[in-house]
């Protein structure tokens, strides 16, 4: 397929400066925050000697101007080089790679079963719209969305871990316990049930009213009646006929929130104690990390920006109508 | 009789549910359906036809209810049939064609998967076989490459081309009976003829029975063998095709077949000495459809060279197919679209050199009024708000424009009270009228009017274009009138333009083109007009010759 391919490789060098420009931009955003690293370190070593504080930035280049240092960190980052974080005392790459597994298991996890849920509780509700079984989905789900997600978070702590003791409360794994093989994943799945069920519950509850709301659109359709004209047994109209059309703005905001893969989940990170992206942006923040944050913010975007292509393929896959043009 | 009709309804009656505008949907129906038979179902919106072919196939909305009498296929009553084999009939032996073509197919789904689906579900036959059979069927209902256009998606399909598949996909098992549900009226004249050749051709040869459901007497003249007329969900005349038209019995009838449009000939000569309202020259018009920057999309010419004068108190037809540039034409009058060059004098100025600001006095003087009144009134806005905006904004007093809508209401044949309502409290021809007032209230010197009747019910369409005619005369206005319907055109307009993709290929006064028709093109729209062997029963007396005496007697 020559013309997916032209697509993809347009896309791609599009996505190579649009990724450029947002580096440049979030440069000019994180220097903009009042205080700089060099002061929150010299604070926190209760030296508040102005020499000393000098000394810190000329170490770290921020007393040079503030073009020279954007001309340094841009030439770094198209040689794929996140900086060195000064403060932990390690290339930002690699912190990124520490804390990256920890945050996609939770969200992709979350993400997925979010995905497969709703759209199977909001075909439900909508193909028994207006019985219990419809009321009681829709009731659900607007409390889950409507619940704020820490609560969520703490009530499910309080009655899993605290009260029943089934769950691990925190973190990503039974500490010196020494698991190996299979009793390792388990042990990490486990700890990974409440804070994905947190997760996920908020985001299902975005999907099972939006396949509720779409499928009820369709299935008034003509072609709907067509299906039901030609005998068709009611699953296959449900699946093939009404789903297939009703699924494509699912698609969109699907596509969008998985933008939010990397940032997304800061809140769930602080109340399940997990060590991931989340957790090193707030803490960066507070630290004025500057290459850190950077890091995060790039690669954020790179998420971004390679979920879109993946939505629009998807989407011209799904529906005949939209072709791919570059 | 010893032969089983294949369709046997007795007295069906379907309820509606409660707060509806009357209780039942139909009401006691009876009537059969032979092989080999065409029985055309005749009524306007609302009558119950509709109803009735749904529950033949057992596909009424759920809160519809068949409260009595049954409907057997065959000698079996299908009400006592479980719903498998409920289903094994829907399909297999009773299958149904749409209206709109343009929705009745799944736009994610080949056309080719869509009749396979059917062969699937009421057949054994391999996947092999099945692929064979859908060539077969494209290639049977006059399919261009049938190979081919198996793998297509609806959207690259033409609406005749679409509802060619539909037929295709209902005849896939050769049912013994095949309901076709308005099938050609959202087709072009020219397409609806071809798919009436299509199903008469394929009825008359598997002897399938066709309930053919329709609301135009053209269309039941071409095919009818009988005719049964439905009003308020009751049938008021059922009998052969050749009684009901020329000898309607029931008034209901009477007064339907007398709202038909049709070529009259007494209508007295336009004089072409008037002044020239409005002069369209040389204008051009192509629209560029997708295509990205380095990437040449598609070139769709809807205006090329087009010519044309309005005089004062005329009215003059624009007629062709949908996309012949028809509607370009009109809107670009309005200046709703900049055409890419000519010029479009009105008395005198030409509106295409002139800025947004300068052109805006104009914009009184054209007005215009759209095809489908129930997208063209605001929901939110009260009938009387509607109708004074516009001249609200060109500085009149808002008291004053408010009385004055009043009186255009009453004009237009509407209560004064209609002002404070909003339109969905109004029917499709009531909101036909509000729509003309609110163009009038500007009191503009030319009227487009485009397709302002094609969307509703043929009665209520003579209504509508009996109160055009009337104000014509009554406000000496000149009007573009923009349709399909040659029937209609030859009804109400002075001079007649035909156009054909994006060009006019004849234009003349109305007797000259549809009495000596010159370009091949007009004889061909004019071949395709239904019905054109049948004449109206000269006791039934025309509505608009009704009206038309009347006019002169007053």
């Amino acid at each position: 397929m020559p013309r997916i391919a032209l697509f993809i490789s347009q896309r791609l060098v599009k996505a190579v400066f649009v990724i450029l420009a947002i580096a440049v931009f979030n440069f000019f955003l994180v220097h903009a925050a009042p205080g700089d690293p060099a002061a929150v370190m010299a604070g926190e070593a209760g030296a508040a000697d102005a020499k000393f504080v000098e000394q810190l930035r000329q170490q770290f280049g921020l007393d040079r101007p503030l073009y020279e240092q954007l001309g340094t960190y841009m030439s770094k980052v198209v040689q794929a080089d996140l900086g060195y974080s000064y403060r932990q005392q390690r290339p930002v790459f690699d912190l990124l790679m520490d804390r990256l597994p920890v945050t996609l298991s939770l969200t992709l996890t979350a993400f997925v079963l979010a995905l497969l849920g709703g759209v199977a509780l909001g075909t439900l509700a909508a193909m028994r719209a207006g019985t219990w079984s419809d009321t009681a989905i829709t009731v659900v789900g607007l409390t889950a969305y409507a619940t704020p997600i820490f609560w969520i978070g703490l009530m499910l702590i309080l009655l899993f871990s605290v009260n029943l003791g089934w769950l691990p409360a925190f973190g990503t794994e039974s500490i010196g316990a020494g698991y190996t093989g299979w009793d390792a994943f388990l042990d990490r799945a486990k700890h990974l049930v409440l804070p994905v069920t947190t997760l996920g519950l908020f985001y299902m509850a975005v999907y099972t009213r939006l396949t509720r709301a779409s499928i009820l659109e369709v299935r008034d359709m003509d072609f709907v009646k067509t299906a039901r004209a030609k005998g068709l047994p009611e699953w296959r109209i449900v699946s093939v006929h009404i789903l297939r059309n009703a699924i494509l703005p699912v698609i969109t905001v699907a596509g969008f929130q998985a933008g939010h893969l990397i940032g997304g989940s800061i809140l769930i990170e602080t109340v399940f104690a997990l060590p991931g992206i989340g957790r090193l942006a707030f803490e960066a923040v507070l630290q004025r990390d500057y290459q850190v944050l950077l890091g995060i913010f790039l690669l954020t975007s790179v998420v971004v920006v390679v979920f879109n292509l993946l939505t629009d393929l998807i989407y011209s896959l799904v529906d005949p109508r939209i072709e791919v043009a570059p | 009789m010893t032969e089983t009709p294949l369709l046997d309804v007795r007295n069906l009656t379907i309820d509606l549910p409660r707060g509806a505008d009357r209780p039942h949907a139909v009401q006691d129906l009876t009537f059969t359906l032979e092989p080999g038979e065409i029985l055309c179902v005749v009524g306007e919106s609302g009558s119950g036809k509709s109803m009735t072919a749904h529950a033949v196939m057992g596909l009424l909305p759920k809160a519809v209810k068949v409260s009595s009498g049954e409907i057997r296929h065959q000698g079996t009553d299908v009400f006592s049939l479980p719903e498998r084999d409920q289903r094994a009939l829907r399909g297999g032996r009773i299958a149904m064609i749409f209206q709109e073509p343009m929705t009745a197919l799944n736009p994610l789904m080949r056309v080719g998967d869509q009749i396979d689906e059917v062969l699937r579900y009421h057949t054994t036959l391999d996947r092999a076989a099945r692929r064979a059979r859908v060539v077969e069927l494209l290639a049977s209902v006059g399919l261009p490459e049938p190979d081919h256009l198996r793998r297509s998606y609806p959207f690259r399909l033409s609406g005749g081309q679409r509802q060619r598949v539909m037929i295709a996909m209902a005849l896939a098992v050769e049912p013994d009976i095949l309901i076709a549900d308005e099938p050609t009226t959202a087709l072009d004249v020219t397409t609806q003829k071809q798919i009436l050749e299509l199903i008469q051709d394929i009825q008359a040869k598997r002897r399938m029975g066709v309930m053919f459901i329709t609301h135009d007497f053209g269309v039941v003249a071409e095919i009818a063998h009988r005719v049964a007329v439905m009003q308020r969900g009751r049938i008021v005349e059922i009998g052969t095709a050749e009684d009901v038209l020329n000898r309607p019995q029931h008034p209901y009838t009477r007064q339907l077949i007398a709202a038909v449009p049709h070529l009259i000939e007494h209508r007295e000569d336009f004089t072409r000495a008037r002044q020239p309202v409005l002069t369209a020259e040389k204008v051009c018009k192509t629209f560029h459809l997708g295509g990205g920057f380095f990437t040449p999309g598609r070139k769709v010419v809807a205006g090329d060279d087009l010519s044309l004068t309005i005089h004062q108190g005329e009215t003059v037809g624009l007629v062709g197919e949908s996309g012949s540039g028809k509607s370009t034409l009109g809107r670009s009058i309005v200046g709703l679209i900049k055409p890419d060059s000519g010029k479009i004098l009105f008395e005198g100025v030409d509106l295409l050199s002139l800025s947004r600001p300068a052109f805006r006095p104009y914009r009184r003087h054209v007005q215009m009024v759209f095809q489908d009144p129930y997208a063209s009134l605001n929901p939110r806005h009260t009938v009387g708000d509607i109708i004074t905006q516009g001249p609200v904004a060109f500085g009149e007093d808002r008291h004053k424009a408010l009385d004055k809508a009043k009186a255009l209401l009453k004009l237009v044949g509407l209560d004064a009270s209609a002002a404070e309502r909003f339109p969905h409290e109004f029917s499709g021809g009531q909101r036909q009228r509000i729509s003309i007032a609110r163009a009038l209230a500007l009191e503009p010197k030319l009227l487009i009017a485009d397709e302002p009747v094609s969307a509703l019910d043929v009665s209520v369409q003579a209504q509508v274009l009996d109160l055009l005619e009337d104000l014509r005369h009554r406000l000496n206005l000149s009007m573009l009138f923009i349709t399909h319907d040659l029937r209609i055109a030859a009804q109400i307009c002075d001079t007649i333009a035909v156009m054909q993709k994006g060009r006019i290929v004849e234009i003349g006064p109305a007797k000259e083109v549809f009495g000596n028709p010159q370009h091949a093109y007009t004889r061909t729209l004019l071949d395709a007009i239904p019905g054109k062997g049948w004449t109206i029963p000269e006791d039934v007396v025309p509505v608009t010759r009704r009206s038309a005496a009347l006019r002169n007697s007053a």
